[in-house]
This record gives C-alpha cells, sequence and structure tokens, in this order.
C-alpha cells in the first residue's frame, strides 16, 4: 500500500484516538482518563498508531493489529458503563473509528502482500478473511451496544453467543435431530441412489437419455415444497424431512454423475476394449474413478441442499425438536437471540460437513489437474 | 438434369431430420410414459385402504372395480392420480379470474413478483460485488472466502429470522420477501461473475497490456464477453433459488398469498390436491422462468457469435 | 540345403478392406481395397498425409473400427476374437495412462483386465518397467513424468501382457525431436530383444525409414496402398545411418510415392 497513504491512515486512527480522550463518550458520562484500565488501552492505541504512522510499511501493519486490539478493549470496556450502553456519544464513536481503521489499514496492507514461500502465503490467505471477519463482528457488536438497538431487531453476537452457550442441550437435542437423522440419512440414501440410478443410466443408454432431461428438469424446481405431501406419507417426524432430503439430493446427483460416467476420453475407452474388457471392468476400473470429480461436486452442492431441505422441511410442521422447529418457533417467540444461535449452529454444522466432504475430495481425487495447478 | 433431382433432395434430408428427431425425443418420451405408468399403479397402491375404509365405514356394498374407481378420484388422496391432478390445476388456473384468491393464477402473480423484484436486486448486486472484488484485491483476498463460506451455509434457513427483523421495521408484504430473494441470488451471482470477470487467458490479459489498455477498456472489451456464459449460468440458479425463496418467505407469519402460502394452507387443512396443485404450479413456474433465461442466453450467444 | 521352416501363420492377412462412411458432405471412402499381409517379426511402417486411413487401418486391425468390406485375419482368427484372445497390444498418441493410478498400477491395468495373479503382476511389472528404462518410478504418478517417459510406460504396458502383436498409432508424435530420437533408438533395441511384430503409424519418412523392415506408402481420398517398400538395413543400426547414401535414398522413393498419390492442390 502507498505508504503516504498508510501513514495518513495510522495519523488519522491516532488523532481519533486522541480526541477521544477529550470528549466525554457519552453525554454526562466520566471521561476516558477517569476510567481505569481503558485510559492506558487508549494511550497504548494512541501512541501504537503514532508509531505505525512513522515506519508506514509493513511493520506498520503488524504493530496496527495490537493498537487495534488495544482500542477495542478500550472500547467494549466503556460500553459496560451503563451510562454509555445504549446512548454512546461522539467520544466512544472516535474510539471505534480508531479501532477499526488500524484493522482495515492492517488488513489491507496483508491483502497486498505476495510471499513466495507457500506456508508464510497460507497463512496470509487465512489471517486476511479471519481479520476482516473480526472487524465486521467488533462493529456488530459495538454498533448494536452503542446505539440501543432492541434485541429484537438484532440481538449484538455476544449476546447470542451467550446464549449459544447457555442452550448446548437444546441445540445438541436439534443438532441430532434435524442433522443426524433427517441429513445424513437422507444425504446417504439420496446420493447412493442417484449414483446407482446413473450407473444404470449408464450401462443402458436408452435409459440415460432419458433420464437426464428429467433429471435437470426436476433438479432445478423448489423441491422443498415437497415437504407438506411427505409429512402426509411418513408422519410428522424426522423420516418425512429425511425424504425430502432424499428428494432434493437425489437429482444433481444423477444430473453430475451421469455427467461424471461419460467423462472418460475416447483413446481411454479403446484401450479398454483393446483389453477385451467387459462393461463391469471398465466401469470399475476407468468410469467410476474417472467420475468421482463429478461425483464429489455432487456431494458437496448436496450436503448444503442437504441442510437447508431438511431445516426448510421442518418449516412446514415437526413435533418438538429440529433446528428448523426452533428458529420458526423462537421467531414466532421473539427471542431472537436464540434464533440466531440456532443459525450460527446450522452455519457450523453447514460449513463442518461441507469441509468434511471437501476433505474426502481431496483424498480421493488428487489427482485431477485441478489441484495441480 | 431431371426435374426430379431437386425432388429427391428435399425429401431426403426431412427424412432422415424426422429420424433424428424421433431418436432424440424417443427415450424422454418413454421414460416419462413409464412414470405416469407407475405413477397411477402408485395411486391405486397406496390409496386403496383409504378408499376401502371409506366404503366399510358408509357400510355401503361395494365391489373391487368400485375401489378401484375410487382410489382414482378420492377426495383426500394419500397420491393424486394424474389425471385427478391435471383437473384441479386447469380448474385452479383457467377456472377463476385470475385475480381472484381462488385462482391460483393470483397467488403464483403474488409469488412471482417477490420472486422477479428479488431476483433483479440481488443480480444486479451480485454483478457490482463481483466487479468490485475483481478489482480490488484487498476485497478480493478479505470478503471473498467469506462469500464463499456463506455458501455452505443454509441460508434459506435465515428466511424466518429476516421476515421477523423486517416486520419489526415497519415492513410486510412485498418488500421483505423480495429482501430475502435478493439475500439468496445474490451469492451464486457473485461467486459465478467472480469466476467470469477472471475467466480470461492470461495470454489475452497480457496481449491487451501490451496495446495499454485502460482497466475500464479491458473491462468492456475483454472481461465482460468473456463473462456471458457465468452469468447466465449463475442468472438460472439464482432465479430458481429466488422463486423458493419467496415461496420458503411466504410460511413463517402465516401469509395469505402466495405459493408459499396455499401449500401451508393446504397442509394445515389436510387438502392433498391443493398441495399438489400449488406445487405443479411453482414447477411450471421455475420451469418457465429458468426457460425464458435459457432462451434470452441463447439469443446473446448467437449474437456474439456461437453456433 | 536345410528343409525350409513351415511357412509360420500370418499375422495379418487383409484382402480387400474397405470402409465408407457417411458423413454431413456425402460418402468418405476411409479405406479402399487395401490389402496387406504382415509376418511374424515384421517391423512394418504405414506412412502418409492425413486422412489417408493409416491410422484407420491399425484401428480396424484393432477391432476398434469395423470394415464395411473384406476379409481380416489376425492371428489367424477374426479381428474381434484376436481382440477377445488378447493378441495385441496398442500404444496411443496419447500416453492414456490413468492420472489416479501410480506408474505400477497403470502396468498392471491389462493384466489385472486379464486375470493374472497379484505375484505374476507384480514381477510383469517389475520387468517391463526395467525394460523401458524406468526402474525406480514405479510410486509416482503419470503427471509427474516427462511426455517421453509417459509415452514409455505406454509402450511398457502395452508389452506386458505379452501379446504377439504391437500396434503403435503415430506414439512418438507430440514429443520434441530430441526426444523423438532416443525413443526411436530405444523402440528399436525393444524390437530386437522381443522379436515382436510391430505395425506403426507415422508420418515422419526418416522415422518410417530408420525403424521398419517394410513401408506401407499410403494416400488419401480414397484410403489406398501407394507402393509397399523394402528395407534391409544392419540390425544394429544407429541413428548415423540417417545420413547414408542407402537411406536416403528410401526415403526419397517414399517421398515420392508420397507426392503421386497426394496433390497439395486439393
Amino acid at each position: 500500500m502507498d505508504p503516504r497513504r498508510l501513514r495518513l491512515g495510522f495519523l488519522l486512527a491516532a488523532a481519533a484516538m486522541a480526541l477521544a480522550f477529550l470528549l466525554p463518550p457519552a453525554p454526562g458520562a466520566l471521561p476516558l482518563s477517569a476510567r481505569p484500565y481503558v485510559w492506558e488501552m487508549g494511550t497504548a492505541a494512541c501512541l501504537l498508531c503514532l508509531l505505525a504512522a512513522w515506519r508506514a510499511d509493513l511493520g506498520a501493519a503488524i504493530i496496527g493489529l495490537p493498537a487495534s486490539v488495544a482500542a477495542a478493549a478500550a472500547s467494549l470496556l466503556v460500553l459496560e458503563d451503563p451510562m454509555v450502553a445504549g446512548s454512546a456519544g461522539p467520544g466512544f464513536w472516535l474510539i471505534a473509528i480508531a479501532s477499526w481503521l488500524s484493522a482495515g489499514l492492517c488488513v489491507a496492507t496483508l491483502a497486498r502482500l505476495r510471499q513466495l514461500r507457500r506456508k508464510a502465503q497460507r497463512a496470509i490467505d487465512l489471517l486476511v478473511p479471519l481479520l476482516f471477519g473480526a472487524t465486521v463482528f467488533y462493529l456488530w457488536e459495538v454498533g448494536v451496544r452503542g446505539f440501543g438497538v432492541p434485541p429484537v431487531l438484532l440481538p449484538a453476537p455476544s449476546a447470542a453467543a451467550s446464549r449459544f452457550a447457555s442452550s448446548l442441550p437444546t441445540l445438541g437435542a436439534d443438532f441430532v435431530q434435524t442433522f443426524v437423522r433427517g441429513v445424513l440419512i437422507g444425504y446417504a440414501i439420496g446420493c447412493s441412489a442417484g449414483l446407482l440410478v446413473a450407473i444404470l443410466a449408464h450401462r443402458y443408454q436408452f435409459l440415460g437419455r432419458g433420464l437426464l432431461p428429467l433429471g435437470n428438469f426436476f433438479a432445478a424446481l423448489p423441491l422443498v415444497g415437497i415437504a407438506p405431501i411427505m409429512v402426509m406419507w411418513f408422519g410428522f417426524d424426522w423420516p418425512s424431512k429425511a425424504a425430502v432430503v432424499v428428494l432434493v439430493t437425489f437429482f444433481p446427483m444423477l444430473v453430475n454423475a451421469i455427467a461424471g460416467l461419460s467423462a472418460a476420453g475416447d483413446v481411454e475407452r479403446d484401450l479398454m476394449r483393446s483389453y477385451g474388457a467387459s462393461h463391469r471392468q471398465s466401469l470399475a476400473k476407468l468410469h467410476l474413478p474417472a467420475a468421482l470429480p463429478f461425483i464429489f461436486n455432487a456431494l458437496k452442492i448436496n450436503a448444503t441442499l442437504a441442510l437447508i431441505g431438511a431445516i426448510v422441511a421442518e418449516f412446514f410442521g415437526t413435533p418438538t425438536q429440529g433446528i428448523g422447529f426452533r428458529i420458526s418457533t423462537e421467531a414466532g417467540r421473539m427471542a431472537i437471540d436464540m434464533v440466531w444461535a440456532e443459525i450460527a449452529l446450522a452455519a457450523l454444522a453447514g460449513m463442518a460437513f461441507y469441509g468434511l466432504v471437501a476433505l474426502a475430495e481431496r483424498a480421493t481425487t488428487f489427482w485431477h489437474p485441478s489441484y495441480r495447478t | 438434369m431431371t426435374s426430379s433431382a431437386p425432388a429427391l433432395s428435399l425429401r431426403a434430408p426431412s427424412a432422415r431430420a424426422r429420424h433424428v428427431l424421433i431418436a432424440r425425443y424417443a427415450p424422454l418420451a418413454t421414460m416419462v410414459a413409464l412414470i405416469v405408468a407407475i405413477w397411477y399403479v402408485a395411486t391405486v397402491a397406496m390409496n386403496w385402504t383409504l378408499v376401502r375404509d371409506g366404503f366399510e365405514r358408509e357400510e355401503t356394498p361395494y365391489t373391487l372395480s368400485d375401489v378401484l374407481a375410487g382410489t382414482m378420484d378420492a377426495e383426500r388422496p394419500l397420491l393424486p392420480a394424474p389425471h385427478q391432478l391435471a383437473a384441479a390445476v386447469t380448474d385452479s388456473v383457467f377456472g377463476y379470474p385470475p385475480l381472484a384468491p381462488r385462482s391460483l393464477v393470483y397467488h403464483a402473480i403474488i409469488t412471482l413478483q417477490a420472486t422477479l423484484l428479488g431476483f433483479v436486486i440481488g443480480s444486479l448486486f451480485g454483478v457490482a460485488l463481483a466487479l468490485m472484488i475483481v478489482h480490488s484485491r484487498v476485497l478480493e483476498r478479505s470478503l471473498l472466502p467469506w462469500i464463499i463460506c456463506s455458501q455452505m451455509v443454509p441460508v434459506l434457513a435465515l428466511a424466518p429470522i429476516f421476515i421477523v427483523m423486517l416486520g419489526a421495521l415497519g415492513l410486510h408484504g412485498l418488500l421483505p420477501k423480495s429482501i430475502i430473494s435478493a439475500y439468496l441470488c445474490f451469492f451464486p451471482v457473485t461467486i459465478g461473475m467472480v469466476k467470469g470477470f477472471t475467466s480470461p487467458d492470461p495470454l489475452q490479459i497480457e496481449l491487451m497490456r501490451t496495446w495499454s489498455a485502460t482497466p475500464r477498456q479491458m473491462l468492456w472489451k475483454l472481461r465482460w464477453p468473456a463473462a456471458v456464459p457465468y452469468l447466465f449460468a449463475s442468472l438460472k440458479v439464482a432465479i430458481s433459488i429466488s422463486l423458493v425463496g419467496a415461496i420458503v418467505a411466504e410460511l413463517p407469519t402465516g401469509a395469505e398469498a402466495g405459493i408459499g402460502a396455499r401449500l401451508l394452507a393446504g397442509s394445515y387443512y389436510g387438502q392433498t390436491i391443493q398441495i399438489w396443485s400449488a406445487l405443479i404450479v411453482a414447477a411450471a413456474l421455475a420451469s418457465g422462468l429458468i426457460a425464458i433465461t435459457a432462451l434470452v442466453e441463447a439469443g446473446v450467444l448467437r449474437r456474439m457469435g456461437a453456433h | 540345403m536345410a528343409t525350409e521352416p513351415a511357412v509360420r501363420r500370418l499375422v495379418v492377412d487383409a484382402q480387400d478392406i474397405s470402409l465408407t462412411f457417411e458423413t454431413a458432405d456425402g460418402k468418405v471412402e476411409a479405406l479402399s481395397n487395401v490389402s496387406l499381409q504382415v509376418s511374424p517379426g515384421e517391423f512394418l511402417s504405414f506412412i502418409g498425409p492425413s486422412g489417408c486411413g493409416k491410422t484407420t487401418m491399425l484401428r480396424v486391425i484393432a477391432d476398434l473400427q469395423q470394415p464395411t468390406s473384406g476379409t481380416l485375419l489376425v492371428n489367424g482368427m477374426s479381428a474381434e476374437n484376436a481382440r477377445l484372445a488378447r493378441s495385441y497390444g496398442y500404444v496411443f498418441q496419447a500416453p492414456a495412462l490413468f492420472p489416479w493410478r501410480t506408474i505400477e498400477k497403470n502396468l498392471k491395468l491389462p493384466l489385472e483386465v486379464m486375470g493374472y495373479s497379484e505375484a505374476e503382476q507384480r514381477q510383469r511389472a517389475e520387468h517391463y518397467l526395467a525394460l523401458v528404462n524406468l526402474k525406480g518410478f514405479e510410486r509416482k504418478f503419470p503427471w509427474q513424468l516427462s511426455g517421453g517417459m509417459q509415452q514409455r510406460v505406454s509402450i511398457a504396458r502395452a508389452l506386458s501382457f505379452d501379446p504377439a502383436l504391437l500396434l503403435m498409432d503415430e506414439p512418438f508424435g507430440a514429443l520434441d525431436e530430441i526426444v523423438r530420437d532416443h525413443l526411436n533408438e530405444q523402440l528399436l533395441q525393444l524390437w530386437k530383444s522381443t522379436g515382436k511384430t510391430v505395425l506403426f503409424v507415422t508420418h515422419s519418412i526418416p522415422e518410417a525409414v530408420f525403424l521398419s523392415s517394410r513401408i506401407v506408402v499410403m494416400s488419401p481420398r480414397p484410403g489406398r496402398i501407394i507402393d509397399v517398400i523394402d528395407c534391409d538395413f544392419p540390425a544394429d543400426r544407429s541413428l548415423e545411418i540417417r545420413e547414408t547414401p542407402e537411406f536416403l535414398k528410401v526415403a526419397q522413393r517414399v517421398r515420392n510415392g508420397l507426392r503421386a498419390g497426394h496433390s497439395y492442390d486439393e
């Protein structure tokens, strides 16, 4: 980043921090200098920003990080004061701006780095989005608490996190109901059924030519709407949700597996033919391994679709537990922090599921060109 | 030389064309016919006990053929017969004036409004975000990973909470549904367009650099044309997800109009046929929207030189 | 004089092979009345411009394509039975190694299909890999090898089940000249030590003249044989003979055949 811009940015951050000492954080509240720990952290942040401004290079970014953390901590401590929370004034916002600005400069500098060592590059690739995410969460937290946003509208991340921590049993039961019973079982059945039918379609060309357009057609439909029908057939409990997941995951797998099984090149096919290989031998030794990238593509898509399907199916009715059930009932009860805790659970489950599938993909399709660039 | 020669050459291609047409559509037609046949068998099998118990309860004498006929004509069947569904859908679509609350056309329009509005907003936003990401390294390294992560999160499950939040802000009806649809479809559009804008061969980019092309020229002359296939691929995904979003958005607050509302009402009152009709109309909407997008895509690609 | 050994069975006996197919622009005669007889131990090259049918002829012999008329006997059987009896090994233009298998597993592929025991597979893989001088690369994956090395693996794979006949379709076409020369020498060594019958398709005149015991010159539209040239260079030849007058004479004859059958104004 342009050193002049970097210097200017850090100078602004330092100035904001210094100004925050002069103004009260909220009308009628104690100034910063009178608050224990806060004024130390504030001063540290200010000095670090000045140091960063003086250096104005990569080292400045590294210094900017602790500056940002110090200012953030200071602001969070100030928020504990009931006089400030809900009616924060310019004095407070200046601290938040100082923190955000130094963090942003750090992110911007790191993002422009191009390290030659693979490990260093990977560390930066991980650090930049994490830092960015942390700044967003921080702004969310101080924004909600500083402005006094009603919790019904948008709870602070800390409120949602504490609700998460305190409702672990409920969350656990919901997780088991929705994920372990609905998603996993439906995913396993749907994906294997899709693969089996694709293998049949590969064997009998006529079947394949008829099924492929149908598969494409059904894959694009709002299949979650079939949930009430499944409830009618399988009852309110998890089997109907698993049935929805089966349907939702079947078609993407079918379409992708059919494409994958015909992906082998002409030369490889001729090679197997020259060996006098039977159809089953060609399938096992050529077509299935060649189809793995496509199959895993479908497995990844289906990981997300399955979770969505199970949760949305629960919106249509479910007895007593489940992520979707909890979200819709708690939303109706305006217990928004519980809803966000459930959303966090669903997000974590979704990312973990997808991540596991992606790991399995890397282990089995390491040979594919897309991994070698 | 003879006058029959042109006639022969005219006849030969059309015979071959007809043969190709049959070869292409025969498997599909066979599959569809097979599915319909299996459907009828399933209808009879699934509704059998229902109908027979109905007869027994009314203590009327019945024969096998009575039960058979009954399975295909039940009022609240477990599985409606294809002709029953066809009749119900035709009735709901054409039997009432389009804006009457009992007409499925009315509900379809309500859902369609939210779908299209959300789709337009979400796609525009997605393209704009993709443009910003492609031109800013900082955004690419800090924001893009989060957008990719969001693909793994069941975003659709956030619909109820958005409805409540927006309801608390005083927004009801069309706007919150569109916002949900827009939120759902901007992710695939952003990711697809980032792929599209960065898809040109590095050789082509270097070529433009040798001509001292400005970033704007590179955008309009190279990146946009290269991104068009990706644009349409993600638009097709976006429009189907926008429709699903609009339908799901109608669920939590017990909305009164829209396809989702019809689905919910049908499921509360056990009106099987109503549920199925709503589903069929939703399917028709989805395929129609995707077909229109595909047509536009074909037209644009043809103008760009594809064949 | 001692009595002549009994006439050995012809490896390939093709009579009047024709292959015509329909395209949008009408009929195309890929092969037109091609007759050929190949004795065991020969190194036969097919040479000609694109579209002359040399690859098609090879594929017909391999039962990868069926002729529209004519008779064909491979090792005394129909082409299809010869394929099912695994009488030949085919080397394509591309190495066609499976990227998900190690080099060793790639070599074992035909042996797995043909039902050899585990021990036999391992032994053969080791032997043929050493034969093409790639010992030590068993655990590598195809993309870790250069193009020339991959093609050598492909040749080893074609030999691993000991077929009588080796069919090679422009195997060195995608490689640079230096690697190509090196592989030509290696192939010659291989042919001498294994004594197999080799049918080799190429469009490089020096390569054909250097390697072959007999050259078949073909021309397109329709695909037919223009000339058959016998070469009898010494068995232990090296690349230097490419500058000798005898070599150049044969090469000239090939070139004339090519010119006669193919007008560049078409």
